[in-house]
């Protein structure tokens, strides 16, 4: 490759990093701003927001709700992600295509008409918008990444392995048990990482599943839109972020070889 | 063959035995039997729903008593697409555009890195690379579409920049130019990951071939590299065209008194105007406009990239 060509990419991968975490680090310095007006360059060094924010009712049960639909729509993703793709993974037939899409599905459309599919869902049903009409409607654009993840894994796994333990005397259960738990496991746990992450961050669906709860991401919406508590939002901004990136950071480790995105 | 433990051990044994003995020997039926909770799910909770929703679009509300009306009409697609009030028509037209600018320009981003990770980086420099663009990709949505009204804000870093540089203020914020910006950032790892996927396919005796037979290096990028990464290009642009056309959040929180969305009429029409018909009419313009682009996508090879 020619010395220019390389110097040229070079420079363009490093104007995509640079452009692609810019704004994050912004966010973390201004979350430690002393001053309450948000202009550049920050005037000093504060801790003092983040105690503000933590203090505030509003923001500390917008965090628990979203911390409790996120885990909620989570235990649910596993179970019918999970189902989801034992099912279908030895078969390829032209149900799984048509399966598959309609599981990507919720969270592939807009999320504003998903919103107003689950909310049109609630009020048929006359279920009152609380916590579970939050988890039910996470559970149902999450299950796609547990699916995703456990599916790529059973598709490695030979099934050999299974034919072996039943041949050796082992049934159904400990075979599940033995051998195809240990070897989806970590799939599992890092398809509900990021769906815990997904969650987390919703906000267009939480929206409209929500009624008078205001998530975490709702509140910080709300401030932002009416320009109320920005220090406060900064300081929340930069651990949110740091929420997100654990879980997706583990899971990352956990499927390096099947990961959701990844390529390895 | 799988279990036979009927004659020795205890009854319960044998009970799970002979049953998962029976399920082994039936895998359809067993597909079938995992399959039920979570198609259940999804046909009740979301679909049945959704199709209601769309369905809807073909009513309309009576504006005295805001009631939905029996009748089957086409009304409201008559005024999303009349050509007396282009409202609907123009503020559609500009979600496309402003979509299909982020595209291109998340294309034109993505290639450099994406080439540079599967061709040239050492695997450590590479995974570092994938890390770095995975983390924003999964970090808060609304966290760091509000970092660039931070960023744009009119004392904000980016004035204060061209300012130390001699140069007159961008005043972009709360603009469509801003929200092209901004679409671009947050979706641009959608367009990374798969030209990325793309380009390691590409089998290095290709590129040798080319340049044994002749072709200089532009060449062999045009005619050898460009189409075999075009698949990947192409899945990468479902994400970035659709999820821009179905945006509500940017808009709001970037966007002037004229950048207007699709996404931003239909809250409006569920929420202010309560008129869930035609917020549902409305919605089918989006899903349409996916839909043939996905069929398109198809023809391309973009599902074979993903």
């Amino acid at each position: 490759m020619a010395r220019g060509t390389r110097i040229g990419l070079l420079v363009g991968t490093g104007i995509v990093v640079l452009f692609l975490w810019i704004p994050l680090v912004i966010i973390g310095v201004y979350a430690f701003n002393e001053s309450n007006i948000q202009s550049w360059p920050i005037s000093g060094f504060s801790t003092k927001w983040f105690g503000e924010a933590w203090d505030n009712p509003e923001v500390r049960d917008g965090f628990w709700l979203s911390v409790k639909a996120a885990l909620g729509a989570t235990g649910i993703a596993i179970v019918l992600g999970g189902l989801l793709s034992f099912a279908l993974y030895r078969f390829d037939f032209f149900g799984r295509n048509v399966i598959s899409f309609l599981v990507v599905l919720p969270i592939a459309l807009p999320g504003i008409v998903t919103g107003m599919a689950l909310n049109r869902f609630f009020s048929a049903v006359s279920l009152d918008l609380s916590l579970w009409t939050i988890m039910i409607g996470h559970a149902t654009f999450c299950m796609v990444l547990v699916f995703n993840n456990v599916i790529a894994r059973l598709r490695r796994t030979s099934p050999s392995l299974i034919e072996a333990s039943m041949d050796l005397g082992a049934d159904g259960w400990q075979t599940f048990r033995y051998v195809t738990w240990p070897s989806v496991a970590t799939a599992i746990v890092a398809g509900a990482l990021l769906a815990f992450a997904l969650s987390f961050d919703e906000v267009i669906v939480t929206y409209f599943t929500a009624g008078a709860n205001n998530t975490l991401p709702l509140v910080i919406f709300g401030y932002i839109r009416e320009g109320l508590r920005l220090p406060a939002v900064n300081a929340i901004a930069l651990v949110v972020i740091a929420l997100t990136i654990i879980p997706v950071t583990i899971s990352q480790r956990l499927t390096r070889d099947t990961g959701v995105l990844s390529r390895e | 063959m799988a279990v036979d433990v009927g004659r020795a051990g205890s009854s319960i044994r044998g009970a799970r035995g002979r049953v998962s003995g029976f399920l082994w020997r039936r895998p359809r039926l067993r597909a079938i039997g995992l399959l039920i909770p979570p198609l259940g799910w999804i046909g009740l909770v979301y679909l049945a729903a959704l199709v209601a929703l769309l369905l809807s679009g073909f009513h309309t509300v009576d504006s005295f008593t805001g009631k939905i009306q029996g009748n089957w009409t086409l009304d409201n697609f008559r005024q999303i697409f009349s050509l007396d009030d282009t409202t609907y028509l123009r503020i559609a037209w500009q979600t496309i555009w402003i979509a299909a600018a982020v595209t291109v320009t998340d294309a034109i981003l993505a290639f450099p890195i994406a080439f540079y990770m599967a061709r040239v980086a050492s695997s450590r420099v590479r995974a570092l690379l994938f890390v770095l663009v995975l983390l924003p990709l999964w970090s808060s949505y609304i966290v760091r579409v509000y970092a660039w009204r931070v960023i744009l804000k009119e004392d904000g870093i980016l004035n204060w920049t061209l300012g130390k540089l001699g140069l007159p203020p961008a005043d972009i914020g709360f603009t469509n130019t801003a929200m092209w910006l901004v679409f671009s950032y947050v979706w641009l790892p959608f367009m990374i990951l798969p030209v990325y996927a793309a380009l390691e396919r590409v089998p290095e005796s290709y590129i040798e071939a080319s340049r044994d037979l002749g072709a200089r290096g532009f060449r062999t990028f045009r005619t050898v590299i460009l189409p075999l990464a075009l698949p990947g290009l192409v899945a990468g642009s479902i994400f970035t065209f659709s999820l821009t056309l179905g945006d509500y959040l940017t808009p709001v929180l970037i966007g002037g008194p004229g950048s207007q969305f699709i996404g931003n009429v239909i809250f409006a029409n569920v929420g202010v105007a309560n008129n869930v018909p035609f917020a549902a009419a409305y919605a089918m313009v989006p899903i349409v406009v996916v839909g043939v682009y996905l069929i398109i996508a198809k023809r391309l090879g973009a599902f074979d990239a993903l």
